[in-house]
């Protein structure tokens, strides 16, 4: 795999679609491509954050740790970002994700990340779309939950 | 010490002053000769003088060869002559004799009282009470015993023998004066009393400036040495400015202060050099009127009148010397009053036979022990009695006395009032050589010598040399004659490489039973897995570890059938002389080896003479050009829209900021396709480029699959033609072989970690101990690490490796009693509780007196002390004292 197919795969993702080639090379060289078992955890609930990883082959599931015990709250695959509340936010990890197949990924160091952001506010705003969109989500699965329990 | 260096001196010197003075003596007469025969020559052999006996012109005459009126023999005028001139020459290699072995033997005198000096200083900085440490700097105390004292030496090989000597010639030039004549005698003398007034008087002045110098001078290293160890708060609040002025205002200090001895000293000088030539023009005037007059024969007074310039060198070596001794008086004096602060300890006799046998044993009572620091209590009349075969842990707030307790018990500090008796001897009567052998004291911050982990723990047993051994060869003659010599100089007679380790105190017989027993000191202290990591990342030799090497080997080859196994597949990419390493770098893969020097360096490849021939005769040069090319290109369009202090030039880039537009312009001159064309520096900047390429961590595409194949030919070439001087340059990767110049980890490992592969490093990590402790050489490896150089003060280790290493030291000596205060204050809770439990199943039966910082622990002991305001207010177990209301509980609840 060569820096140049990695920057092909990375124009590919809606986060990096706007951003100049050679930006992206940069991203690439600069951060450590990872791959992961099946079963492996990328990181785990309460771990500190340092990076966040873009899924660049194969899938993970997104763990929560509640007290009835793990519950998968979502599947993320290729061209899905994880990782990046306990980086925004400077929290621990909130859920734990391991990979479910074979799975490739970049790991965008914090630092390297919101560099990134810095120079790119196109970066800020695919961020923001994306999380609006899970806000979204996850407010409609609430209210159907909410609904669900009133119903019951 | 001696008050004065006068007294200095006399003490130890007094013998070989004398035969000094003596020899000098001894060649006073032969200067005295060498005066009289120019006055022969020319009276009697050239025939001008008074004391011409034929009263002739210059002819064939026979003359006396006479000395003080005794005529030995007559003979022709010619041969005369020549007679004199010989007896001149020999007096000349006399007199060159004489002063070249009193010079020799002044500073042999010199040295050693120099060194006996600088002994007896750093002894007693030994002999220092503790808290004095804190009102004394190194700044001043380092340039005290080295620089200050250093002219000393020179003065006490002079201090008799220069007056006498300087002083001798004077007298005797003087004499023969007197015996020419008395009345130019007097001339010559008339000045002197002048001089003998004046020049005391100014001199006391320039002593007293002398003074003023060197307590500024010291002012200046104290201030210097104050800097350094506060350079971060001085960045921190901006004080450079305040800084810079207070230290030109200390210089300038020190400026005026010279300025004024220089215009003093040569003040001196002047009022000298004016006077000793007024004293020819005596000569001159009323010496040539006696001559005129026939008073005086020619001869006379040209003697008289080299005699007088004789005077003059020993006069103004007389006045120097008298300046520089007044110098090396007050240098003496300013150093010595240093060195004798209230409250030293007395010396003890180096000879004196001690019973370090007995055990300290039985009981520990303390009688009203107080300790103050000007005016305030630390230790409040405290008394109470402990068993010392007991655990006690004493508990108390900050401030409570509880640390202080400790080092005076320790016998670290010399408590104000009150008694201390161990087993019914008083702790303070004690000499160190028991207190230092039977009681171990650890601290918070322990201190550690520069050296290895190793040498660190064994420093608790170095109390007395082992007598050396004798074997006579020519070495040891040589060996016993310096330490002969520090005997002469009043130094320690005791022989620095000798086997200082006291085994029995280890309770071992030998030095290989002793390293079993430092590994399980270190375990008692929890240190084993630091020690095992340095050893991983140690080297060893293994000519003189062959079974060691043996045993890696081993390993490596059940490492290497681990990581084939399906659950690790892909974490190591083993070396293979057949295959390029994709996870190492192309310079490694180019060498395959580890450099042993800088030959190989690997950031020098491209100037190395050797590497270039390899790839010259492998066509090699431009290809591996055009890949720097790629790699340049590739390395500006990444890098250069960042800023230049970046940190990612510092991780990732191939090219440094500084030197990327160097790289640009380069590129923009070079013809991709004739890279052969460029010349010196470019062509390096190119070639240097590819070496640090790690195919599988860039991934540049630069060196293809068939890139690789031609660098593993010129693998081949270079260890083919490797020149025979370069073969210990360098250590191939060979699987059979140990590889010296590489850790033991990388030994075991024989390969790359793979990139990319999460968590590769832990895992390996795991296998490698995994393997390790399998084979049971995981001792063998903490082995390895008690040679890791632990820095300066210990500063390569953590803070918890520090306490840890400190208790291991402890336990390794065997004490009777083991005094810790907060010493394991920087351990995780976790590893503190760990250390506490082995430490108190290790001390069971002996005395074991620990300062807790977490009064909770304290259940684990068989008794408390509960202090508070220097006070003992609670003395029991945990359950008696653990009582609603008592300041223990309080205690408890604080925590």
């Amino acid at each position: 795999m060569t820096l140049e197919e990695d920057v092909e795969l990375l124009r590919n993702i809606p986060l990096f679609a706007k951003i100049e080639p050679s930006k992206l090379k940069l991203l690439a060289f600069t951060s450590e491509r990872l791959t992961f078992n099946p079963g492996d955890s990328l990181f785990k609930q309460g771990d500190d954050g340092d990076a966040l990883y873009v899924i660049m082959e194969g899938e993970a599931d997104i763990l929560v740790d509640t007290p009835n015990g793990q519950i998968t709250v979502a599947t993320m695959a290729k061209n899905d970002f994880v990782g990046d509340i306990a980086v925004l936010c400077d929290v621990p990890r909130t859920a734990t994700v391991t990979a479910t197949t074979k799975l490739t990924t970049m790991r965008v160091t914090k630092d390297l990340f919101f560099q990134l952001v810095c120079q790119f506010p196109q970066i800020a705003i695919e961020i923001m779309r994306v999380l609006a969109r899970r806000l979204d989500v996850t407010t409609r699965q609430l209210q159907d939950a909410v609904s669900k329990a009133s119903d019951g | 010490m001696e008050s004065s260096i006068f007294k200095f001196i006399v003490r130890f010197s007094m013998r070989q002053q004398i035969s000094v003075l003596m020899i000098t003596t001894l060649s006073l007469p032969f200067y005295y000769l060498s005066l009289e025969i120019p006055k022969k020559i020319i009276n009697r052999a050239l025939g001008t003088g008074e004391d011409d006996v034929t009263g002739g012109a210059l002819g064939v005459n026979v003359q006396p060869f006479d000395f003080f009126g005794v005529t030995l023999f007559e003979l022709d005028r010619l041969p005369l002559l020549f007679a004199f001139c010989g007896l001149y020459f020999g007096l000349v290699l006399i007199n060159g004799g004489f002063k070249y072995y009193i010079n020799v033997f002044k500073g042999l005198i010199g040295e050693r009282m120099l060194r006996r000096l600088r002994y007896q200083l750093f002894s007693r900085i030994l002999r220092f009470p503790l808290p004095h440490f804190r009102k004394v700097s190194q700044g001043e105390l380092i340039p005290m015993i080295t620089a200050e004292v250093e002219p000393l030496g020179g003065f006490i090989g002079d201090a008799f023998t220069l007056p006498l000597y300087q002083g001798g010639l004077l007298v005797t030039a003087l004499i023969f004066i007197m015996v020419q004549d008395w009345k130019l005698g007097l001339m010559a003398l008339v000045f002197y009393p002048v001089q003998g007034f004046v020049i005391p008087k100014l001199q006391r002045r320039v002593n007293l400036l002398g003074k003023a110098r060197v307590r500024a001078v010291r002012k200046l290293a104290e201030r210097i040495g104050e800097t350094v160890s506060g350079a971060q708060e001085i960045h921190a609040n901006d004080t450079t400015k305040y800084e810079l002025a207070d230290f030109s205002y200390r210089l300038g200090n020190i400026f005026h202060i010279r300025f004024e001895i220089y215009r003093k000293k040569f003040f001196v000088k002047f009022l000298n050099n004016f006077i000793n030539q007024l004293t020819p023009l005596l000569f001159f005037s009323i010496g040539g009127y006696m001559v005129i007059q026939g008073e005086l024969s020619i001869g006379a007074l040209v003697a008289v009148m080299g005699a007088q310039k004789d005077i003059a060198s020993p006069w103004r070596e007389l006045l120097n010397f008298y300046q520089i001794q007044n110098d090396a008086k007050i240098k003496y004096e300013q150093v010595v009053t240093q060195f004798e602060p209230a409250g030293m300890r007395d010396a003890e006799d180096p000879d004196a036979e001690v019973d370090t046998e007995t055990p300290i044993a039985g009981e520990l009572k303390v009688t009203n022990l107080t300790l103050t620091d000007e005016d305030v209590k630390l230790i409040d009349s405290a008394s109470f009695t402990i068993a010392l075969d007991q655990r006690v842990a004493i508990v108390g707030a900050g401030g409570s006395g509880k640390e202080e307790i400790a080092l005076v018990l320790g016998r670290l500090l010399t408590p104000s009032g009150g008694r201390i008796d161990v087993g019914g001897r008083d702790l303070q009567a004690l000499s160190e050589s028991i207190t230092g052998r039977r009681i171990a004291f650890a601290g918070a911050t322990p201190f550690f010598v520069s050296a290895s982990i190793g040498d660190n723990l064994l420093y608790g047993l170095k109390h007395c040399a082992a007598a050396p051994d004798e074997d006579g060869g020519e070495s040891d003659a040589e060996h016993f004659a310096s330490l002969q010599e520090n005997i002469m100089a009043g130094n320690s007679g005791d022989d620095v490489f000798a086997d200082w380790i006291d085994y029995e105190a280890a309770g071992v017989a030998d030095a290989a039973e002793l390293t079993t027993r430092e590994i399980r000191a270190l375990g008692v202290a929890e240190m084993i897995p630091d020690v095992y990591e340095f050893g991983l990342r140690g080297v060893i030799d293994p000519s003189a570890r062959p079974e060691m090497a043996e045993r890696i080997l081993t390993a490596r080859a059940q490492m290497r059938e681990r990581v084939a196994e399906p659950d690790c597949a892909g974490l190591v990419e083993t070396f293979d002389v057949n295959a390029y390493n994709s996870n190492a770098t192309v310079a490694e893969n180019l060498l395959f080896g580890t450099p042993v020097d800088d030959t190989f360096d690997f950031d020098h490849l491209a100037k190395n003479p050797h590497v270039l021939k390899v790839l010259e005769s492998c066509d090699l040069v431009e290809p591996l050009m055009q890949s720097g090319h790629q790699v340049a290109r590739t390395m500006i369009e990444l890098f250069s829209d960042l800023a230049p202090e970046h940190e990612f030039f510092e991780q990732f880039s191939f090219i440094q900021a500084d030197e990327l537009d160097d790289y640009k312009d380069l590129l923009g001159r070079a013809d991709y396709d004739n890279l052969a064309a460029l010349e010196g520096n470019d062509r390096q900047r190119l070639l240097s480029l590819p070496f640090k390429l790690i195919v599988a961590r860039h991934r540049l595409g630069v060196i293809d699959e068939h890139m690789q194949e031609r660098i593993l030919k010129a693998r081949a070439v270079f260890a083919a033609e490797l020149p025979e001087e370069l073969r210990d340059a360098i250590e191939f990767f060979d699987e059979e072989r140990y590889n010296a110049a590489a850790t033991l980890q990388d030994n075991v490992l024989f390969g790359k970690l793979v990139y990319g592969q999460a968590q590769a490093e832990s895992r390996v990590g795991g296998l490698i101990s995994e393997v390790i402790e399998k084979l049971g050489i995981y001792n063998t490896v903490v082995e390895v690490g008690l040679d890791f150089q632990v820095g300066i003060g210990g500063t390569r280790l953590s803070s918890a490796q520090r306490q840890k290493l400190a208790i291991a030291r402890a336990v390794l000596k065997r004490p009777d009693v083991f005094i810790l205060a907060e010493a394991t204050s920087a351990l995780d809770g976790a590893s503190q509780s760990k250390v506490a439990s082995n430490l108190l199943a290790e001390f069971e039966g002996r005395g074991l007196i620990w300062v807790l910082h977490r009064p909770s622990q304290s259940s684990q002991f068989d008794h408390v002390l509960v202090m508070r305001g220097g006070k003992i207010v609670g003395a029991g177990s945990y359950d008696e004292l653990n009582k609603p209301d008592s300041h223990f509980n309080e205690l408890l609840a604080a925590e």
